[in-house]
C-alpha cells in the first residue's frame, strides 16, 4: 500500500510539473494583450528598449505611392549592453496582423521612406488613399523589440511639386521675358543682337561652294528628333536650304536617324519652296545612312573625300565622332562651320573647324539667319535671362560668404 | 486649318509634358510614360522609311554606276546579308554566323574608327596650338600643362599636378558651367518658340 502511495505521489508530481511547464510555455509563446510591446524569445538575453512615437505620414511631392515613417530612437541606440544595430520597418493594412518587413535602416536613423509600387501586380504595391499601419522593430544581437502600432496613414498624390519651385519660378520669369520681347518685336522695335562670326560665314561658305561647283554637306548630328539641339539644327537647315536654292548649289544631308531624316526632308523642301525653286529640290539629297555612330562617320567621311565638298556644316548633337568628321573635312579642304550644345565636343570643333557656334549660339542661329523679329525677340530674352543669372550668382556668392542662408535656400531644388 | 492642327498638337503635347514635370499626379505620369513608349514605336516604323531611303539611294547609284558605286553595293550587301542572317531569334545565339560577323567584323571595324581619334587629336592639336597671338600662346601653354600631368616629371610632377588640377577645377569648370547655363536658356527659348508656334521651319511646306 505504502509503495502504491509513493508511486502514486510521484506520478502526481510529474503530472503537475508537466502542467506547470505547459502553462508557462503557453504564456510565453502566445502574444500578450494588444497594445503592449513585444519581445523575442530567441534567447534569454534582454531585448533592447523599443522605439517610440512611431508616426507615419504621406511622402510629399510624389505621385501618391509612398509614406514616410518617423520614430524616436530606442534608448539603447548606440549605448548600453543591448546596443541596437538596426531598425526594421513593418507595414500592414490591418492594425493587428499581417505586418511585413518593408525596410531596414541602420542605428541612429529615425526616418524611413516606404516607396511602394504603383502597379497592382507588384508585391510592393502601395495603393493611394488606403490606410496603412506601421511598427518599428529595434534589433540587437539576435533579439528585438517592437514599438506600438502607429496611427493609420494613407498616401496621396500632390498637385504641385514644391521641391521644384525654384525651377518653376525661374521658368515663369524667363517665359515672361520671351513673351515681352516678342511683343516688342511685333510692335516694330529694333532689337540689337551682337553679330556671330560663324553665322555671318554661312553666306560666304555657300558662295564658295557655288564658285567651286562643289556640293555643301550639312550634318544634322547624331541626336534624335527629341533633342532640342537637333531641332535647332533642322531650323538652321531650312534657312541654309533656302540660300542654297537661291545659289543653285547642291546640298547633301546624310542622316543618322530616320525620324530626323523625314523632318529634314520637309525642312529642305520648305527652303526650296521659300526660295521659289520647288522644282530644284531632290528628295535623294536627304537620306538615311545608319544609326550606328562610327558606321555613320565612316560613310560621311567617305562622302566628304569622294565628293570633295566645298563646305561642311555640322550643327546639332555630336559625340566622339565630332573630331573624326572635322579632321576629315579638313583633309578634304572644306570650309567648316560647326555648332553644338554638347559642352564636351565644343573644344574639338573649336580646334578643327573654321567657325564654331558655342552652346546657345546654336539655338540663336536660326533667328540670325532668318532675321525674323519674333525670333530675335527670343534671343533678347536669353540675354536678359543670362543677366539675371549673373546677378543671382554675385548675390549668392555674397550671401554664402556672409552666411545669409535664406538667400541660398531660395535656389535649392529637392527632386 | 491644315497647319493649325499640327500646331495645336505641338502646343498640347508641349504644355502637358511641361505641366507633368511640376505636377506629380499619377494620371499625368501615365500620359508621360505612354508618350515615351509611343516615341519608341514611332521610331520603329520610321526605321522602315529610313531603310527604304537607304535602299533607294544606294540602288540608284549602283544602277547608274555613279562614282563610288562599289561602296553602295557593299552597303546593300551588308544590309541584306545581316537582315537575312539575323531575322530569326536563334541568330543571336553564340556561334551563329550573324554573331560571328558582328563580333569579328563589325566590332573591330568600329574599334578601328574609334582609334583614329587618337591620331586626329594629335593632328588637330598640331594645327590649333600655335603661338600666333597672346591668347593662342596662353592656350598652348595651358594645353601643355594639362597634357604633361599624365607624365612622370620627377620633382616637377607635383607642381604640374597642382597647376593642372587648378586649371581643370577652376577656370575650365567655370567656363563649362557658363556654357551649360547658356545652353539651358537656349533650350528653354527654343522649346517655347516651338510650343507657341513661333518657330515652324521644321514643319515644312506643301
Amino acid at each position: 500500500m505504502k509503495e502504491k502511495l509513493v508511486f502514486g505521489n510521484k506520478v502526481l508530481l510529474i503530472f503537475f510539473l508537466l502542467l506547470l511547464f505547459l502553462f508557462l510555455g503557453i504564456n510565453i509563446t502566445f502574444a500578450q494583450e494588444a497594445g503592449e510591446a513585444k519581445a523575442s524569445v530567441d534567447s534569454l538575453a534582454q531585448a533592447p528598449a523599443p522605439p517610440t512615437n512611431v508616426v507615419a505620414r504621406d511622402a510629399p511631392n510624389d505621385n501618391g505611392h509612398a509614406l514616410v515613417v518617423t520614430w524616436t530612437l530606442s534608448p539603447d541606440d548606440g549605448a548600453g549592453k543591448n546596443n541596437v544595430v538596426s531598425y526594421e520597418i513593418l507595414r500592414s493594412d490591418n492594425p493587428d496582423t499581417g505586418f511585413v518587413v518593408k525596410g531596414v535602416v541602420a542605428l541612429g536613423i529615425s526616418q524611413y521612406e516606404d516607396k511602394g509600387a504603383k502597379e497592382k501586380g507588384d508585391k510592393n504595391y502601395l495603393p493611394s488613399h488606403k490606410d496603412f499601419y506601421y511598427r518599428v522593430r529595434a534589433r540587437a544581437d539576435g533579439i528585438f523589440s517592437e514599438s506600438v502600432v502607429s496611427a493609420p496613414a494613407y498616401a496621396y498624390g500632390q498637385w504641385f511639386h514644391f521641391g521644384k519651385s525654384p525651377i518653376f519660378i525661374g521658368s515663369v520669369i524667363f517665359t515672361f521675358f520671351v513673351v515681352l520681347f516678342i511683343n516688342m518685336a511685333k510692335k516694330g522695335k529694333e532689337l540689337y543682337v551682337r553679330p556671330i562670326a560663324g553665322i555671318d560665314a554661312v553666306d560666304e561658305a555657300i558662295g564658295r561652294a557655288t564658285e567651286m561647283g562643289r556640293p555643301i554637306l550639312y550634318i544634322v548630328g547624331l541626336g534624335s528628333a527629341a533633342d532640342l539641339g537637333t531641332i535647332a539644327s533642322l531650323t538652321i537647315l531650312n534657312r541654309v536650304a533656302k540660300k542654297v536654292a537661291e545659289y543653285q548649289t547642291p546640298i547633301l544631308v546624310p542622316c543618322a536617324d530616320p525620324i530626323v531624316m523625314t523632318v529634314a526632308q520637309e525642312s529642305v523642301k520648305a527652303g526650296y519652296y521659300d526660295a521659289g525653286r520647288p522644282d530644284a529640290y531632290k528628295e535623294d539629297s536627304v537620306w538615311y545612312i545608319t544609326s550606328m555612330q562610327f558606321a555613320y562617320v565612316s560613310a560621311v567621311n567617305g562622302l566628304m573625300l569622294r565628293e570633295r565638298t566645298a563646305t561642311n556644316i555640322y550643327m546639332g548633337v555630336f559625340y566622339a565622332e565630332s573630331l573624326l568628321l572635322a579632321e576629315t573635312g579638313n583633309v578634304a579642304g572644306s570650309i567648316q562651320i560647326s555648332g553644338t550644345d554638347q559642352v564636351a565636343q565644343i573644344p574639338f570643333f573649336v580646334a578643327a573647324t573654321d567657325y564654331t557656334l558655342i552652346g546657345e549660339e546654336l539655338y540663336a542661329a536660326s533667328a540670325y539667319l532668318g532675321k525674323e523679329p519674333l525670333l530675335l525677340g527670343a534671343i533678347k530674352a536669353q540675354d536678359w535671362g543670362k543677366i539675371l543669372i549673373m546677378i543671382s550668382l554675385v548675390l549668392g556668392v555674397l550671401a554664402a560668404s556672409f552666411h545669409f542662408d535664406f538667400f541660398v535656400k531660395l535656389f535649392q531644388v529637392k527632386m | 486649318m491644315r497647319w493649325q492642327i499640327p500646331l495645336l498638337i505641338v502646343l498640347l503635347c508641349g504644355v502637358v509634358v511641361a505641366v507633368q514635370y511640376f505636377v506629380p499626379l499619377e494620371e499625368l505620369e501615365f500620359i508621360y510614360e505612354n508618350a515615351l513608349d509611343w516615341i519608341i514605336i514611332t521610331g520603329v516604323f520610321a526605321m522602315m522609311l529610313g531603310l527604304w531611303s537607304l535602299f533607294r539611294v544606294s540602288i540608284s547609284k549602283v544602277q547608274n554606276k555613279a562614282p563610288g558605286w562599289g561602296y553602295n553595293l557593299i552597303t546593300l550587301a551588308g544590309l541584306f546579308g545581316m537582315l537575312f542572317l539575323g531575322y530569326r531569334v536563334e541568330s543571336l545565339a553564340e556561334g551563329s554566323l550573324f554573331m560571328k560577323l558582328f563580333r569579328y567584323v563589325y566590332i573591330p571595324i568600329q574599334a578601328t574608327m574609334f582609334s583614329l581619334l587618337a591620331f586626329y587629336v594629335a593632328s588637330a592639336a598640331y594645327r590649333a596650338f600655335r603661338a600666333r597671338t597672346v591668347v593662342s600662346t596662353i592656350l598652348l601653354a595651358t594645353a601643355l600643362i594639362i597634357m604633361l600631368r599624365m607624365i612622370p616629371l620627377g620633382f616637377l610632377s607635383n607642381w604640374n599636378q597642382v597647376l593642372a588640377n587648378w586649371i581643370l577645377t577652376v577656370p575650365n569648370m567655370a567656363a563649362k558651367r557658363a556654357i551649360a547655363m547658356g545652353v539651358g536658356l537656349g533650350m528653354i527659348a527654343t522649346a517655347l518658340k516651338i510650343v507657341l508656334g513661333i518657330e515652324r521651319a521644321y514643319m515644312g511646306r506643301d
